[in-house]
């Protein structure tokens, strides 16, 4: 019988969620069929099926989160039986069949089986510590992390006392220390995370953290331990703006607007093209420059951020690019994004203009060495050939890994991109 | 109810269903005129005559594949083997011919045949003539297998072995004959693959069968005086196994030891721990853990065999040791 198993789905992918199965046990399975949506660190995808036959049993439930390569679910030849083996045959009688088999659910195993893409570096997630099926069983439940749960069993094992003194310290207070037991020493618990913020009960709601909220949180802390800087230019958007507006119209009714963002897009690929150390990574002992251009677009959904890509997008007219960028954004906010769409950036534009923020920095998008933060276009008196007149300015900000790029190289890069969205009419050819 | 010894219990059921079956007939050595090694037949071959009750020479072989025969044309044979040890000179006989002609067949014949046999070590009798082989036949589609731990189970075991269409071996145990408890009156027939629990609790599940039920007991109620709540499951039946009840069990207790009198590799407590792990993982705190024989052939000197032998004293230290890995208070 072969194993569905939690899939790989994208490079920093290490556990997926089970969101929705769309196949149960009984059901007939051919190749190809969407067995399941999974949520990953980025997205929500089909998990096909490999295998025809009859699915079996569910070895995850809905919600459950599952380290890659683990079984979610077994695919038999034939329909499923509620046994676990042939059991006893013959004349004895078939009510001693093995029929306690529990729909087990999976155990929040350790990760560490997920090998790392070549070029990103992870945030390294705590061992989880060992820890007896019921006591995983009820972490689960409570949606308790065990990784910040100290074992008091044999070896450091969490057991069921620690997690249920843990469940209770959190909701009897978060600051709770040793001592709540009684007579045996209370477990050391962390609430949340190590060094988390001391709320007093009742001041604040627990939101469970959802699995993109907190990827983007570990990757966000990845990414505040890069050395870098901030540069800021102010760049005179009225060309940028006329032009727009003229693609606009001659493209009249049709849906597939051109924003400011997807001429900065396309602006900022062909820009990257002529500065390839712009287009890199760090690599520890190297520099690694990308061979494609690929920009990708924070956009904001509930659970947290996702950055789809547009790829190569020097080499695409702005028309495609723009058509392209609208889809990912749609389907971002759908939570329908597939692997394609999330992987590869090299650079990443984050434009909070809408609104109606002037300035502000972006927080690198590991592991790419360089992130524009993109601030409102707003009209302000400027300075022009002597005279001060009224201009729409746009302040552009970009956050560099010092360790990729040093100032100057930056800095021409964003010059240059300031003199092309200047002259955005060679967006065009 | 009446108070009796298993060996009672044994005895008076034999005899009942010779009474209640004139099918029923008993073969195996020295049980007519010596009235048996253990004297379960005494008096037997007196009322009923030879023709029920046979004295069969010193060939297990030779007597357990004529059960076989008598069974398939009919009759309900209840065979003797004076020991366990000595069924392995019958294992071709019940392995290979009584456990499979029914399905070898189609269905054309049955094989109700009984092989009531005592086990068990401790007597100073040695390697040879003290083993707990049950998992040998308990291994085997095609056979059931009891073991009774009390004089109310010997008659409920013998009986619902007696009056199946199968074969069952009825493990005894030398240990268990000459143990009083009370016994039901008159016809009092056991389920066939149904454990028990023979004493609820919520902290530990101890699991067991034959002698080491009695002694699971025991360790129960030291426990009790220690606050801890033991449950205790009397598997009675090796097959079929009744894995609902030992799964219910431990997920009410979620921690759980078993106690077997066999060798520890391939037994009835590794059966009982992947049944366990296999249908309540999700509710164990604690791994489960085995108390079993000495992997040794069982050794003769008095003190040798005695610690070789798993005792009350290595299930309460087992018993604490689980209770304390998780934690529990004491």
């Amino acid at each position: 019988m072969p194993d569905v198993l939690m899939p790989r789905l994208s490079d920093t992918m290490e556990e997926g969620t089970i969101a929705r199965w769309l196949k149960h046990p009984g059901d007939a399975v051919q190749p190809g069929d969407v067995l399941a949506e999974i949520q990953t660190d980025k997205a929500t995808m089909d998990l096909e099926a490999y295998d025809a036959g009859v699915l079996q049993r569910l070895l995850a439930e809905e919600g459950a989160t599952v380290p890659i390569g683990q079984p979610i679910a077994v695919i038999g030849a034939e329909p499923a039986a509620g046994a676990t083996g042939p059991g006893d045959s013959g004349p004895e009688p078939t009510a001693t069949e093995p029929t306690a088999t529990e729909p087990s659910a999976p155990a929040a195993s350790p990760p560490g089986a997920a090998a790392a893409g070549p070029t990103a570096s992870r945030v390294p997630v705590p061992a989880a510590p060992p820890s007896s099926p019921l006591a995983r069983t009820l972490a689960r439940r409570h949606g308790l992390d065990l990784s910040w749960v100290t074992g008091s069993g044999p070896g450091g094992r969490v057991v069921r006392a620690d997690v249920e003194a843990a469940i209770a310290a959190r909701a009897a207070s978060p600051v709770a220390g040793p001592g709540a037991g009684a007579e045996r020493p209370a477990p050391a618990v962390v609430p949340g995370a190590p060094g988390g913020p001391q709320v007093a009960a009742g001041e604040a709601e627990e939101v469970p953290l959802s699995t993109l909220r907190r990827i983007t949180a570990e990757r966000l802390e990845q990414s505040a331990r890069v050395p870098h800087f901030d540069l800021t230019t102010v760049v005179d958007a009225g060309a940028l703006l006329s032009l727009r507006a003229e693609v606009n119209r001659a493209l009249g009714g049709r849906p597939a607007r051109v924003s400011v963002t997807d001429l900065l897009v396309k602006a900022c690929a062909e820009v990257l093209r002529a500065h390839p150390e712009v287009n890199s990574v760090w690599g520890g002992d190297k520099l690694l420059r990308y061979r494609h251009v690929n920009v990708g677009v924070a956009v904001a959904v509930p659970e947290g951020l996702v950055v789809p890509v547009v790829h190569d997008a020097d080499q695409k007219p702005l028309r495609q690019v723009a058509a392209e960028a609208h889809d990912l954004a749609e389907r971002a906010r759908q939570g329908k994004l597939a692997l394609d769409d999330i992987s590869g950036g090299t650079f990443t534009i984050s434009n909070l203009g809408m609104y109606g923020i002037s300035h502000f920095t972006a927080v690198l998008n590991p592991p790419q060495a360089a992130i524009l933060a993109v601030g409102a276009a707003t009209p302000e008196p400027v300075v022009k050939d002597g005279v001060v007149v009224v201009a729409t300015t746009l302040r552009l900000t970009l956050t560099v890994d010092h360790r990729a790029l040093d100032g100057a190289s930056a800095a021409q890069f964003l010059a240059d991109l300031r003199s092309l969205l200047h002259d955005p009419v060679r967006l065009l050819v | 109810m009446a108070e009796m010894t298993y060996r009672q219990a044994l005895h008076d059921t034999l005899r009942a269903e010779m009474l209640r079956d004139e099918a029923v007939f008993l073969m195996g050595e020295e049980i007519g005129v010596f009235e048996g090694s253990y004297k379960i037949t005494a008096g037997l071959l007196a009322e009923f005559g030879p023709r029920r009750v046979r004295d069969a020479p010193i060939s297990e072989e030779g007597f357990v594949g004529a059960a076989v025969g008598a069974a398939m044309l009919g009759l309900r044979p209840v065979v003797e083997i004076m020991t366990l040890n000595f069924s392995l000179l019958a294992i071709d006989q019940i392995v290979n011919h009584a456990a499979k002609i029914h399905a070898m067949f189609g269905g054309q014949a049955s094989v109700p045949l009984v092989v009531r046999t005592p086990g068990g070590g401790g007597q100073q009798l040695a390697a040879t003539h003290s083993q707990n082989i049950e998992v040998y036949y308990a291994h085997m589609p095609g056979l059931k297998v009891v073991a009774p731990a009390t004089p109310a189970d010997a008659k409920g075991l013998l009986a619902a072995a007696v009056r199946d269409d199968d074969p069952v071996m009825v493990v005894e145990n030398l240990a268990l004959y000459n143990t009083r408890g009370e016994v039901p009156d008159g016809d009092y027939v056991a389920e066939l693959g149904r454990a028990k629990v023979v004493k609820e609790g919520t902290d530990i599940t101890v699991v067991s069968y034959s002698r080491g039920a009695l002694v699971a007991l025991e360790v129960a109620g030291r426990l009790e005086a220690e606050g801890i709540s033991a449950e205790v499951v009397d598997l009675r039946s090796l097959r079929p196994l009744d894995r609902p009840t030992i799964c219910a069990s431990v997920r009410k207790t979620t921690r759980a030891v078993v106690l077997e009198d066999d060798w520890l590799s391939y037994g009835v407590g590794a059966e009982v721990a992947a049944t366990i792990q296999e249908g309540a993982f999700g509710y164990l705190d604690a791994p489960v853990r085995r108390v079993a024989a000495a992997e040794v052939p069982l050794p003769y000197s008095k003190p040798l065999e005695s610690a070789a032998l798993p005792s009350a004293a290595a299930l309460l230290k087992v018993a604490h040791e689980t209770l304390d890995a998780t934690g529990f208070p004491r």
